[in-house]
């Protein structure tokens, strides 16, 4: 046990000074860091509760995506049934499927086949092979049932997640932050971090909002406010009301004319004539062309400007905007201008998006933090190096190298990483440092029992080592399942503090097993030591 | 120089003995921790209620919590707590959940924001929706059990079954406790109180471990002692390096508790109780002796009797 060849404890050394080396970054700011080569860049990330910054965390609307497929599915048997000329009655959405019955007199089975062409292939890799995004079934009395398959209903949530995503992240670079994280969380949650942020609330309302445009005409066969009290909104138009106070309906067409996905850019200005903010606009060639054409078919009457389905202002066209541009203008204040030309140039979330957590702490607290962070690490550090010198003397002080090194292996290793350091995770390596001393009493004491039994001061420190190894082996792999436990439920700060559990049990093992091993080793040889001295 | 000993060579306490006392007793408070929970309850934080907390520090040199109270409760935004802790300018505000799901939550984070303005700084704001405060209990508990379960298997192959039993009923017993000193305390229940049982579960193990690994050694050793005997051996023998590490580990506690601030404080503050007071006792007086009772060693005086040493 006590015996190393010069290779072995050469690799031992290495090892650890290596690994101690890679946490020299954490030391230099990171303008001086930045200029080194990129494999020597790693280095620790501060978390949001030590540096401040706001954590928000997303749910994509899956409901709206579910009945946006059934819409569409509506739209589009409507599409083809009128296409191939198959009269039909009863077309609605019912619960999760369309229904529609096929007129008597007409050929259903041609009616079928027709309907069936809407149905598509799912699949990729996740999909189960030969799904349809389809399930036709027969009702009798020629009446169809068209329900959209789980798969399809699936790989269409997932593409809207990441369409989200997508937007989200054009929306928060939008803000000018400094890094911030964009990831998937789950099935069909994004969760956003934004270190420095102090104030959520622009970012909250930037992602709070679905952004989706519409330029659509308005309906002046009758005032709005007649459709709604006599209950008469023809089908094809829709009534919404205005954004801005005092609210005002206004009787919409549904038909889009140009929709904001035909938006090229977007940006803040202000009129020549009022000095009022506005948002002027560009449309795409297929834009420009659409609305050429219907501003030049509808000269004189009003259109509206649909944001999220609340008209934001309804000009009259007083001449063909064949330009392909244009502005908004609408009661708009310098800084609402400028948010809504964000949203439309990142363009429209798929679905709406509900905040369901958030966690802001502000960069005073953070500071704070890691202030007593350092306070009571020091603290703990100091009281523990002195009871271990007290109570073991010589071996206290190999004991305290052992802890110091390995405390430097954790920083190194997470820095290797790139973890993220938590105040519950300096809280992991501050009860670290106590499960590392635990190691070492528990060789010591079975050293001073070895010597009772009457063992010659080599003989018990050999014996004491070989069996204490396997006790800290044991009592580790129980602490670390627990660690593994704790990493895997774990989000945030928690899994902060499990990340420096695990790595500083994996590097108290290393130590006891090596370090601590060859420390005593090599006085052994050098003092040759006649009694132990513990 | 002279070292310190806190534990004297050669100890032959009777621990054993003291199960007829130790038993009871624990059974005793596991009860009361059960009933208090069920009865007194836990003061669970946002993380798992659903709500929002917010730390805010006001400008002036000394928080009006009078007033700051007479504002927010004419929001209309139901169960309000305030609560100054740290220094005079700190204040810590509770909101119950609000009705009306994930966006009323946020809706009361602008009002709040904007009844108190400018006269504070917003160190600390979190808000958890209904169904995210559902799930994370629920990791919670489910975490906390796959633990115990993934533990219970590896002490199951390493050791006897009897050894995996009694280390698991220690370990139960310990976080019963820990809880009642939850209930009792009313400390904040949140998600970092599922870390420190963790711990606790954890560093009771590790102590327990330790024990049962010398219990081994010498049931290996001596195949004559009487099973009481041979217990009692083991727990004098590692008696030393538990109190030592005991005391270590609370130094290292003891530290985080006076200077680790606020967000911490309900982590420090369990972890002492569990880990220093309950895990130490609970190794010592009940996973140790509870092995004679699951019958650990039955059948070693039928065997043919060996020339053993003294322990």
């Amino acid at each position: 046990m006590l015996y190393f060849t010069r290779w072995r404890a050469a690799a031992i050394l290495l090892t650890a000074f290596l690994v101690c080396l890679c946490a020299v970054p954490n030391f230099f700011p990171s303008s001086v860091v930045e200029s080194w080569p990129k494999w020597a860049q790693r280095h620790l990330v501060l978390g949001l509760d030590l540096q401040g910054g706001s954590h928000i965390l997303l749910e994509v609307d899956t409901a709206t995506v579910r009945k946006d497929m059934l819409e569409t599915l509506r739209d589009d048997v409507r599409r083809v049934l009128r296409e191939a000329r198959i009269g039909y009655t009863g077309l609605a959405v019912r619960g999760n499927a369309v229904a529609v019955k096929i007129r008597e007199g007409t050929n259903s089975g041609e009616a079928l086949s027709k309907l069936r062409t809407l149905s598509t292939p799912v699949g990729g890799v996740f999909g189960t092979a030969g799904a349809q995004s389809l399930d036709i079934t027969s009702a009798g009395n020629d009446q169809y049932l068209l329900a959209i398959t789980e798969p399809a209903i699936q790989q269409r949530v997932r593409q809207a997640v990441d369409q989200s995503i997508q937007i989200v992240e054009r929306r928060v670079n939008e803000l000018g932050t400094v890094e911030p994280l964009i990831q998937r969380e789950g099935a069909d949650r994004i969760l956003v971090q934004v270190p420095g942020l102090q104030d959520p609330t622009r970012l909250k309302e930037l992602l709070g909002k679905t952004a989706k445009l519409d330029f659509r005409l308005v309906d002046t066969s009758m005032p709005a406010e007649q459709a709604v009290q006599s209950h008469s909104v023809p089908p094809d138009d829709e009534v919404l009301m205005s954004a801005s106070a005092p609210k005002q309906p206004y009787l919409v067409q549904k038909r889009v004319m140009v929709s904001g996905a035909d938006l090229t850019d977007a940006q803040p200005g202000f009129d020549q004539r009022t000095s009022e903010p506005i948002v002027s606009f560009r449309f795409n060639t297929s834009g420009a062309r659409k609305f050429a054409e219907t501003t030049q078919q509808n000269v004189g009457k009003p259109f509206a400007i649909v944001l999220d389905n609340e008209v934001i202002s309804a000009p009259v066209i007083r001449e063909p905007i064949l330009g392909g541009s244009g502005q908004i203008s609408g009661n708009f204040t310098v800084q609402s201008a400028n948010d809504l030309a964000i949203l439309l140039r990142a363009g429209a979330l798929p679905a709406p998006l509900t905040i369901i957590e958030e966690r802001t702490v502000g960069p005073g607290l953070g500071a704070d933090s890691i202030q007593k962070g350092k306070i009571s690490s020091y603290v703990g550090a100091v009281m523990v190096i002195l009871f271990m010198l007290v109570t073991y003397g010589l071996f206290g002080l190999f004991a305290n190298i052992a802890v110091a090194v390995n405390v430097a292996m954790i920083f190194g290793l997470l820095s290797l990483l790139n973890a993220t350091l938590t105040l519950p995770g300096i809280a992991g390596i501050v009860l670290t440092v106590g499960i590392a001393v635990d190691s070492n009493v528990l060789i010591y004491e079975r050293i001073r029992e070895e010597v009772r039994h009457g063992r010659t001061a080599i003989n018990a420190i050999d014996a004491g080592f070989s069996r204490a190894l396997a006790t800290i082996l044991d009592s580790n792999i129980t602490t670390f399942i627990a660690a593994a436990v704790l990493f895997y439920i774990g989000t945030g700060p928690v899994r902060g503090f499990a990340v420096t559990l695990g790595i500083g049990i994996i590097t108290t093992v290393f130590t006891a097993f090596t370090l601590t091993r060859l420390i005593v080793a090599s006085w052994v040889r050098w003092r040759r030591p006649q009694t132990v001295p513990i | 120089m002279k070292l310190l000993r806190i534990v004297p060579d050669e100890t032959k306490f009777d621990f054993m003995r003291f199960r007829r006392i130790s038993f009871p007793i624990s059974a005793l408070l596991s009860i009361l921790a059960i009933s208090l929970y069920f009865y007194h309850g836990l003061n669970f934080g946002i993380d798992f209620k659903g709500g929002l907390l917010m730390e805010v520090q006001s400008k002036a040199p000394q928080a009006d919590l009078a007033k700051m109270r007479t504002t927010l409760n004419g929001l209309g935004l139901g169960d309000i707590q305030l609560q100054q802790f740290g220094s005079p300018r700190e204040v810590l505000i509770r909101i119950a959940e609000q009705p009306g799901g994930d966006a009323a939550q946020q809706a009361a984070v602008a009002k709040v924001r904007g009844a108190l303005g400018d006269q504070v700084e917003y160190r600390r704001v979190e808000v958890v929706g209904p169904r995210v405060s559902g799930e994370l209990l629920s990791y919670g508990i489910i975490g906390l059990m796959s633990a115990i379960l993934c533990i219970l298997v590896y002490l199951w192959f390493r050791f006897e079954w009897q050894f995996a039993l009694g280390a698991m009923i220690a370990n139960v017993h310990d976080l019963v406790l820990t809880i009642g000193f939850m209930s009792v305390t009313q400390v904040d229940f949140d998600l970092t109180s599922i870390a420190a049982l963790l711990t606790i579960l954890g560093y009771s193990l590790n102590d327990t471990v330790v024990i049962y690994d010398r219990i081994r050694e010498m049931l290996r050793r001596y195949k004559k002692i009487p099973m009481p005997d041979l217990l009692n051996a083991s727990v004098n023998q590692t008696l030393s390096r538990s109190v030592i590490t005991h005391v270590t580990v609370s130094l290292a506690l003891l530290a985080l508790l006076l200077f680790g601030g606020q967000p911490i404080h309900s982590f420090t503050a369990t972890m002492m109780f569990g880990v220093v007071l309950v895990g130490t006792y609970t190794s010592v007086f009940i996973a140790s002796p509870i092995l004679i009772y699951l019958g650990v060693g039955t059948g070693r005086d039928s065997l043919t009797a060996s020339d053993d040493d003294k322990p």
